[in-house]
């Protein structure tokens, strides 16, 4: 399973739109076109989930340094439409506490 | 240069016997030259080579075109020649690393290895499979010898090495801690500073730590993160889910944790796992919980280490025997 990343900017909105399966062999790229977009100063970054069904915990890995770049850079990181399995990861882990996500979840998407 | 030549000799022969017989068995000998060449690293401009003077050698009379398009092709051929020695010591170079990380790996066994205690009121069955050579996953257990049992099970993320040196590092500062300040939130609170300040940003660990009190028979535990396990109730044969908030290790220095508290029954166990075990998969399906507790279910009248096991055997099958992800299970059960 592969990983496609489309980056649309708009204004102060960079639009991340990923389809396929973040594990620890996309995470990288994932990283990669992610952290940059963090850095430009008073950026907000979206990532839109809907087609990600599944991540393990290197894709969470991605997110918890593109979040900690937006501390150091005063942007803004905010997850939206994200599955149900997916959204398990992040509440078990606590970050749905401390991350910009949207409640709206897709139901379990095969 | 003796041997060389010897070759070139064989592969005159060689050459010669197909042009004039097209006979399978010469092209057989072709391969195991090129075998041979390989072993003894010759390059394919060298074998290039041996051909051209092979031509020159059975017709004299070979046309200039002939000639200057073998050149030609010797030409194209040096890149790969280079291709090919830079692959030999490349492969030179995995062999070493593959040997410094197999030593690396038998290290971490002993720096991590934790004794499974020996409590007469607890039943304790404890198993950690890694998917590669080192273990992300990590378990730990400490007893101060006043009838109360730590257990600390966590899962690193970031997998291999460095995860495995992040590991080490966590044990080392759990080690350090004084015995009276083992609640589990007090523990979870300073690790996750320890981790904050140490660890690159895409790392993280999750860690759920849990205290036994064997003689009041409770359980406290806080969890930063980890993959929620399991309490089981006899009295009523019922599981439920031990699902407490609590932020990962390692992304903000300002978290503290909440502790939490049950009353063990005899018959009850408590069942911690990683993310390994729940995130088993049947081809393209997930297992889903019901399934992990019914295969638990099958196996608790055992005695609890043979429990874990034949557990593990269950979803190593179902997995065709190979592991994605490291497998931790822990299963306390009260005895008396």
């Amino acid at each position: 399973m592969n990983l496609t990343i489309d980056v649309t900017n708009k204004e102060n909105v960079a639009y991340v739109v990923l389809s396929g399966e973040v594990d620890a062999f996309t995470a990288p790229k994932l990283k990669d076109a992610l952290l940059p977009l963090t850095k430009e100063e008073g950026q907000t970054v979206e990532v839109d989930l809907h087609n990600v069904n599944y991540m393990d915990s290197t894709g969470l890995g991605v997110f918890i340094s593109a979040l900690k770049s937006t501390k150091e850079y005063n942007t803004e990181l905010k997850l939206v439409q994200m599955q149900e399995r997916v959204y398990r990861l992040f509440k078990i882990t606590g970050l749905t506490e401390i991350m910009n996500i949207d409640s709206t979840v897709q139901g379990g998407m095969q | 240069m003796s041997t060389l030549k010897l070759d070139l000799e064989n592969y005159k022969e060689l050459l010669q016997e197909y042009i004039k017989t097209q006979d399978e068995q010469a092209l057989y000998q072709a391969e195991q030259f090129s075998k041979q060449s390989m072993q003894q690293n010759i390059s394919p401009e060298e074998i290039i080579n041996v051909h051209i003077q092979s031509l020159q050698e059975l017709y004299p009379e070979m046309p200039d075109y002939i000639q200057a398009s073998m050149n030609f092709l010797l030409e194209t051929m040096i890149s790969y020649g280079l291709a090919y020695q830079e692959h030999q010591s490349l492969r030179e170079k995995q062999l070493e690393l593959k040997s410094e990380i197999s030593v690396a790996a038998n290290m971490q066994k002993t720096l991590l290895s934790t004794v499974k205690p020996d409590v007469e009121e607890v039943d304790i069955g404890a198993l950690s499979v890694p998917a590669k050579q080192m273990n992300g996953d990590y378990h730990h257990f400490v007893q101060d010898g006043k009838g109360s049992l730590g257990i600390a099970v966590a899962d690193v993320i970031g997998k291999g090495v460095p995860a495995a040196l992040c590991m080490s590092m966590i044990k080392y500062s759990m080690d350090s801690y004084p015995e009276m300040r083992m609640d589990p939130s007090v523990i979870l609170g300073s690790l996750n500073r320890v981790v904050e300040r140490n660890v690159d940003a895409s790392m993280f660990i999750t860690m759920f730590y849990g205290l036994y009190n064997s003689n009041t028979h409770t359980f406290s535990y806080s969890s930063a993160g980890h993959e929620p396990g399991f309490y089981y109730y006899s009295d009523r044969d019922e599981f439920e889910e031990i699902d407490v908030p609590g932020l990962v290790l390692g992304v903000s220095p300002e978290t503290s944790y909440t502790q939490y508290q049950k009353k063990v029954e005899k018959g009850d166990m408590i069942i911690l796992l990683t993310d390994g075990v729940t995130e088993c998969r049947q081809g393209d399906r997930f297992i889903e919980q019901e399934e992990i507790l019914h295969v638990i279910k099958q196996y608790s009248h055992l005695p609890a280490q043979e429990t874990v096991e034949n557990v593990y055997k269950h979803f190593e099958r179902l997995q065709d025997f190979h592991l994605r992800d490291d497998f931790t299970l822990i299963i306390l059960k009260r005895n008396v």
